[in-house]
């Protein structure tokens, strides 16, 4: 009768910091039920730590009264929520078609020799992340690139050698 | 011609509140607030506005499902659709960047013609200087007392949200994006039930694209007769038109409805010096190939449906001579392949299967009877096979560019190897 599974309660208070519990109570405030909150609150956490590890995914569960595993569902379902850590900086490169009809494959291809690693992968400093991304809405200034959060269009080998040295020359000191 | 959508915007600066009514903004929904929410949904029918979002379904019909009055359920949704992941689409970030209040405006009315209480904006999350500016907006028209209860001593009360998502092109389709606003996985809902009647959360909710939102400030100010004279076409008002691809200028323009892809195509300056336009796609990755023969075929949903293709989203993907055309379908596959929510049989294991096969043409491997084999799979992700129209839409390119470029498929299975590869 003794023999079941011990259920550890998780409380988000010890995991969660406050002020990522303010931002995700602020998220709550707009919709009818918490669950609904959950993208925002990935996003948000996201924000403070740079990705989501199962630590933190357990705790916004529960901080939205949803389980772990609906809320997996949803972590996983999006290409901007990292369910594995990132590198310092992240390269999301355009790969659809209007970066490919302006040859994107070049501007990958360097990027890749550039730093040593190929797409999904991070710099071994864990700098930088390069990853692929679908159209970035910059179809009239391919290729395009975001860049921690910030759209890069226009790219040629140049523009992406200045983005370069600036991510290194910052992280290298 | 007037430029309902573009006259007053600017990417580089938008106009803020006081600078938007100073040029008539706002008026609409002043104008709305004075007729019955029936009047707005007659009004916007009268007007014919199409969908902008792809289906060109008219706006007023499709509000006229909403049930109203008395018995009406106490909470109804308005959401603005603005997660514009269709590759060769950047009309709403337009929009959304250089005139955030025509598009906080657009929704106040269709959430008063449809009784809504709540509104949410769904946008991509890509798009961050688009979520500043609306943010910017909203707070703007929340401190006018233009958002929130009791507008203006009317009675009527209306929230707005905005939500940002984080990057997946199923939650454009409106049942998946319900889903996703409810922070559930967003796979799409079976339907019936129509959003209309069971939507966000249970109740009555319209979703409706960011471009569409934007006419209805004009047709409220100026009205119907005006809105249907911006036209030549039969449909009516001004449409955001798009081009990318190898042109000297791409970009986009508000134009009648109605023009054609030459003047499009005039107004980017024609192709790159060299290059000669080989095929096009008259709106985003998901509509069928049209060749240069069609040029001069109006851009509306009737014409370009007649040609085999569909107006889509009005943003033309140009390919030219230097590219190849199986290359840019197994791009496009690709992006429907990775894409795909994975619910339905057809299309999660269709798309990676047509991938497969294109990737074996293009590389040089394949046989007569890989080409058998995808027009074997156009049937079963054909509509009514799959469970949402992602993967027809996948279909689309594939099934037209089959039909155009066969000689270049052959060439490939032939000389074993891409011609454009050397
Ligand atoms: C896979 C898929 C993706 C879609 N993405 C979008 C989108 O990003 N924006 C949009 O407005 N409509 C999109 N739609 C169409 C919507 O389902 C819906 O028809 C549209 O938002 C209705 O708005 P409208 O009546 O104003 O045109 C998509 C449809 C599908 C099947
Ligand atoms: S067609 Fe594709 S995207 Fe649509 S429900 Fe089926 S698997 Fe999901
Ligand atoms: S295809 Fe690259 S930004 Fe649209």
């Amino acid at each position: 009768m003794n023999n079941a599974i011990p259920i550890t309660q998780l409380d988000y208070r010890t995991v969660l910091t406050d002020a990522e519990i303010s931002e995700i109570e602020h998220e709550c405030e707009q919709y009818e039920i918490r669950p609904a909150a959950a993208i925002d609150a990935l996003q948000i956490v996201q924000s403070h730590r740079g990705w989501i590890d199962d630590e933190s995914l357990n705790a916004i569960a529960d901080c939205l009264q949803m389980s772990s595993a609906e809320l997996e569902g949803v972590a996983t379902f999006y290409n901007h929520i990292y369910r594995q850590p990132v590198g310092k900086h992240v390269i999301h490169l355009c790969d659809s078609i209007s970066c490919w009809l302006h040859d994107f494959q070049i501007i990958a291809d360097h990027l890749s020799d550039k730093l040593g690693i190929q797409f999904g992968q991070t710099t071994e400093d864990g700098n930088i992340t390069l990853l692929p991304n679908v159209c970035l809405g910059c179809c009239d200034k391919a290729p395009a690139m975001m860049l921690d959060g910030e759209l890069v269009e226009n790219l040629n080998i140049a523009s992406v050698d200045e983005i370069l040295d600036k991510l290194r020359g910052g992280s290298n000191g | 011609m007037d430029k309902p959508l573009t006259a007053n915007l600017d990417i580089n600066n938008p106009q803020n509140l006081t600078a938007y009514q100073s040029t008539g903004g706002y008026k609409g929904f002043q104008n709305a607030l004075k007729i019955s929410p029936s009047d707005v949904q007659q009004q916007v029918k009268d007007a014919e506005l199409k969908g902008r979002g792809g289906a060109g379904f008219n706006t007023g019909m499709k509000w006229s499902f909403v049930p109203m009055g008395e018995d009406a359920p106490k909470h109804k949704y308005l959401i603005c659709n603005a997660d514009e992941m269709e590759p060769g689409t950047f009309k709403d970030r337009m929009l959304m960047e250089g005139s955030p209040h025509l598009l906080v405006e657009g929704m106040m009315i269709a959430a008063y013609a449809i009784g809504a209480d709540v509104a949410y904006i769904f946008l991509r999350g890509e798009y961050k200087l688009c979520a500043q500016r609306l943010q910017a907006a909203i707070d703007q028209a929340k401190e006018a007392g233009l958002l929130g209860d009791n507008i203006q001593g009317t009675g009527y009360s209306l929230k707005l949200y905005l939500h940002t998502s984080a990057g997946r092109y199923i939650c454009g389709e409106e049942t998946a994006l319900i889903n996703a606003l409810e922070g559930k996985r967003a796979n799409p809902r079976a339907k019936p039930p129509f959003p209309q009647v069971v939507g966000l959360f249970g109740q009555p909710t319209i979703v409706n694209n960011c471009e569409t939102l934007c006419n209805l400030p004009g047709i409220l100010r100026q009205g119907v007769a005006w809105y249907k004279g911006l036209s030549e076409s039969v449909d009516t008002g001004s449409k955001i038109y798009g081009i990318s691809g190898r042109v000297k200028k791409a970009g986009l323009w508000e134009l009648p409805m109605g023009v054609t892809a030459r003047q499009i195509l005039d107004l980017a300056g024609g192709m790159q010096d060299g290059l000669t336009l080989r095929g096009w796609l008259p709106g985003g990755a998901s509509t069928d190939f049209l060749m240069p023969e069609h040029l001069d075929i109006p851009m509306e949903y009737d014409a370009i449906g007649k040609a085999g293709s569909r107006l889509g989203t009005g943003g033309i993907i140009a390919l030219d001579d230097q590219h190849c055309p199986v290359g840019m379908i197994l791009n496009l596959l690709k992006f429907f392949a990775q894409e795909s929510c994975g619910w339905c049989t057809p299309c999660r294991d269709g798309l990676p299967w047509a991938v497969e096969i294109l990737t074996r043409i293009e590389m040089g491997q394949g046989s007569q009877d890989d080409i058998d084999t995808l027009q074997k799979l156009c049937g079963f992700m054909w509509i009514g096979k799959t469970f949402c129209a992602l993967a027809p839409g996948a279909v689309e390119p594939l099934r037209s560019g089959m039909k155009y470029f066969a000689d270049d498929f052959q060439q490939h299975i032939d000389h074993k190897g891409c011609p454009h590869q050397h």
